[in-house]
C-alpha cells in the first residue's frame, strides 16, 4: 500500500464497477469504487429510502478452526486475543469484537460469528495482513487460520434490504440482527448475516469470488436495489456514530476512550467468571471501573460548514491550547447537515458542550451530541 | 473573453474586472455540494492564494484566486444554495468577481481549447 509499484488488486466484482460506471479509487490496496454516476449524496440517501449494495470483498474473511474439532477451544483461544465475551457466542450467532494491545490500544476491529464447529472472522481490509500473522503467532498452537481469499463479500443495507433478500431466499426472513446463517439465494449458496455498517437493518453476504457476479446482477435486478460506493458507506457509517479503524479507532485509543465498552462483555470484566485473559487487560479493566481519560463524542458544527478528521479542538473562542480533535467528519446527507466525531477529555465530553473546531484558521463552534445521529433500524 | 486555469476555473473577463468559478468539469468531478465558504468583499489576493472552499459530502476543495485583484462581489446564492455550482457551474453557480490589479496577465492563461485539450 502506498507503494506505486505495487499493481492494485481487484475484488471479483471490479468488471461490474467500471461497466456501472464507478469512479475507481485507490483503497487499502484495492482498485475500489467510491462512488457511481449518481454520486455519493443520492447513493447515502437511496440505502437510507430503499437498498443498498455495497462490495466490501477487500476486506478479510478469515476462519479460526479449532486443531481438536472443538469449537469451544478456538472460542477460548479467540479470547485471549479481545476483551469481548466469545464463549458466550451461540452458534449462528455473532458479535462486535475488537483486538486490544498490551497498552489496551486497538489493533483492528472485526465481527466474529460462531459458525457450529468453527469461527468466522471478518476483519479490516487494511489490516488484515497484519490480523492473519497475529492470529497464526498466537493462536497457531490451538487453532488453524484459513483465510478465505477465495470469497467475495457483499453488503445489502437499508430498509427494503429484507425484503429483496427474502424474494431470493424465504428462510432468511426469520433472521434477526446478528443472525449468521448459511442460505440458498437463487441457487447460490452464501453465508448470510443480519448486519452491516450503515446503522440500517440489512445483510453481510459472503460468496465463493466465482459467484458474486451473479448474485450482485440478481439483486441489481431488483429496481429498489443500487450499487453504492465507498464515499457513502463513510458517510451512512458516521450517521450511524460506528468506528472507521484508523480514524476514531486506533493502537493510540482504548475501547473505552473509544467509547466503546458495551461490546466488553460483563464475564470479561472485573468480578466476570473470565474477567480479563486479553492484550492490555489491567489498563482496559481499571478504565472500565475509574473511567478513561478521554473520550470519543458525537459533535454537531452549528454551522453549515464541515468539520473534517484532524481537526484541532479547543475549548475557547480564542487562545488556549488543543483539547482534542476531530477523528472523523462530514456532512450528513440524511441529517442535511455538517457532523463529526471526535476525542475530547472525559471533563468535557458531556452532551451540550461547546467546543470549537479550527478549520481553515478559524474556529467554528460544535456541540457535542448523543450518537448516533441517525436513529438505527436494526431488525432485534 | 473567457479564460481557464489548469485548477479547473473559469474567468469571464470584462474590462478589469474577472467574473470567477468552477468549470463544469470540477463540478462533476467533486460531486454534489453542501457548503462553499467565500471570500470578503474588499480582500486582496495574489494569484493562487486561497480564495473559496467548496466542500462536497466526502471532501474539502481549495478555489484559487485565478490572477492578483481585489474581490468586488461575491454570490450570496451559492452560500445559501451550493447545489447551484453542480447544476449551473459557469452561470447562476459563479463565485466572485475580481477587480484585477494587472488585467493584461489574463493573456497567460488557457483559452477555452486549451482548456479542452487539459481535461481531455
Amino acid at each position: 500500500m502506498g507503494d506505486a509499484a505495487t499493481p492494485l488488486l481487484k475484488t471479483p466484482l471490479h468488471a461490474m464497477h467500471v461497466a456501472a460506471g464507478a469512479r475507481m479509487v485507490p483503497f487499502a490496496g484495492y482498485d475500489m469504487p467510491v462512488q457511481y454516476a449518481t454520486g455519493v449524496m443520492r447513493e447515502h440517501l437511496h440505502t437510507r429510502q430503499k437498498a443498498g449494495l455495497f462490495d466490501v470483498s477487500h476486506m478479510g474473511q478469515i476462519e479460526l478452526h479449532p486443531r481438536d474439532g472443538t469449537v469451544e477451544t478456538a472460542m477460548r483461544a479467540l479470547e485471549t486475543l479481545v476483551p469481548v465475551s466469545i464463549l458466550a457466542l451461540k452458534p449462528g450467532r455473532q458479535r462486535y469484537a475488537l483486538f486490544t494491545d498490551e497498552n489496551g490500544g486497538i489493533l483492528d476491529d472485526l465481527m466474529v460469528a460462531n459458525r457450529g464447529d468453527h469461527l468466522f472472522l471478518v476483519v479490516n481490509a487494511a489490516c488484515k495482513a497484519d490480523d492473519i500473522a497475529y492470529l497464526e503467532k498466537h493462536l497457531g498452537e490451538s487453532c488453524e487460520a484459513r483465510v478465505r481469499d477465495d470469497r467475495a463479500l457483499l453488503a445489502l443495507q437499508g430498509p427494503k434490504a429484507a425484503d429483496v433478500l427474502t424474494a431470493l431466499d424465504p428462510a432468511i426472513a426469520d433472521m434477526v440482527f446478528m443472525d449468521v446463517r448459511d442460505a440458498n439465494l437463487a441457487g447460490i449458496s452464501a453465508i448470510v448475516s443480519r448486519s452491516g455498517y450503515t446503522g440500517e437493518d440489512g445483510f453481510e453476504i459472503s460468496v465463493a469470488a466465482s459467484d458474486a457476479p451473479e448474485l450482485a446482477q440478481r439483486l441489481l435486478e431488483n429496481e429498489d436495489v443500487a450499487w453504492i460506493g465507498l464515499g457513502a458507506r463513510d458517510s451512512l457509517r458516521l450517521e450511524a456514530g460506528l468506528c472507521l479503524y484508523g480514524n476514531d479507532i486506533t493502537k493510540e485509543t482504548t475501547p473505552v476512550e473509544a467509547s466503546l465498552e458495551w461490546a466488553i462483555q460483563k464475564p470479561r470484566r472485573t468480578g466476570g467468571e473470565r474477567a480479563g485473559g486479553f492484550p492490555g487487560a489491567d489498563i482496559i479493566l481499571k478504565q472500565l471501573d475509574d473511567g478513561a481519560p478521554r473520550r470519543r463524542v458525537g459533535l454537531k458544527p452549528e454551522g453549515r460548514g464541515p468539520v473534517r478528521d484532524g481537526a484541532p479542538l479547543f475549548a475557547e473562542a480564542e487562545g488556549g491550547e488543543p483539547i482534542g480533535r476531530v477523528t472523523s467528519g462530514g456532512f450528513g446527507p440524511s441529517v442535511d447537515g455538517p457532523i463529526a466525531m471526535g476525542l475530547v477529555p472525559t471533563e468535557t465530553s458531556d452532551a451540550g458542550t461547546k467546543l470549537y473546531a479550527e478549520v481553515r484558521g478559524k474556529r467554528l463552534p460544535v456541540v457535542i451530541s448523543p450518537l448516533p445521529f441517525v436513529t438505527q433500524t436494526y431488525k432485534r | 473573453m473567457l479564460k481557464f486555469t489548469e485548477d479547473h476555473e473559469w474567468l469571464k473577463i470584462e474590462g478589469d474586472t474577472a467574473t470567477v468559478g468552477i468549470t463544469k468539469h470540477a463540478a462533476e468531478q467533486l460531486g454534489d455540494l453542501v457548503f462553499v465558504e467565500l471570500p470578503d468583499v474588499g480582500a486582496s489576493f495574489e494569484k493562487g492564494g486561497d480564495a473559496a472552499t467548496v466542500e462536497s459530502v466526502k471532501a474539502a476543495s481549495e478555489v484559487y484566486a485565478p490572477l492578483a485583484g481585489d474581490v468586488t462581489e461575491v454570490n450570496q446564492a451559492i452560500v445559501d444554495d451550493p447545489s447551484l455550482v453542480n447544476s449551473d457551474p459557469t452561470g447562476a453557480g459563479w463565485m466572485f468577481k475580481l477587480k484585477l490589479a494587472d488585467p493584461s496577465a489574463a493573456d497567460s492563461l488557457l483559452d477555452q481549447d486549451a482548456y479542452e485539450k487539459l481535461i481531455g
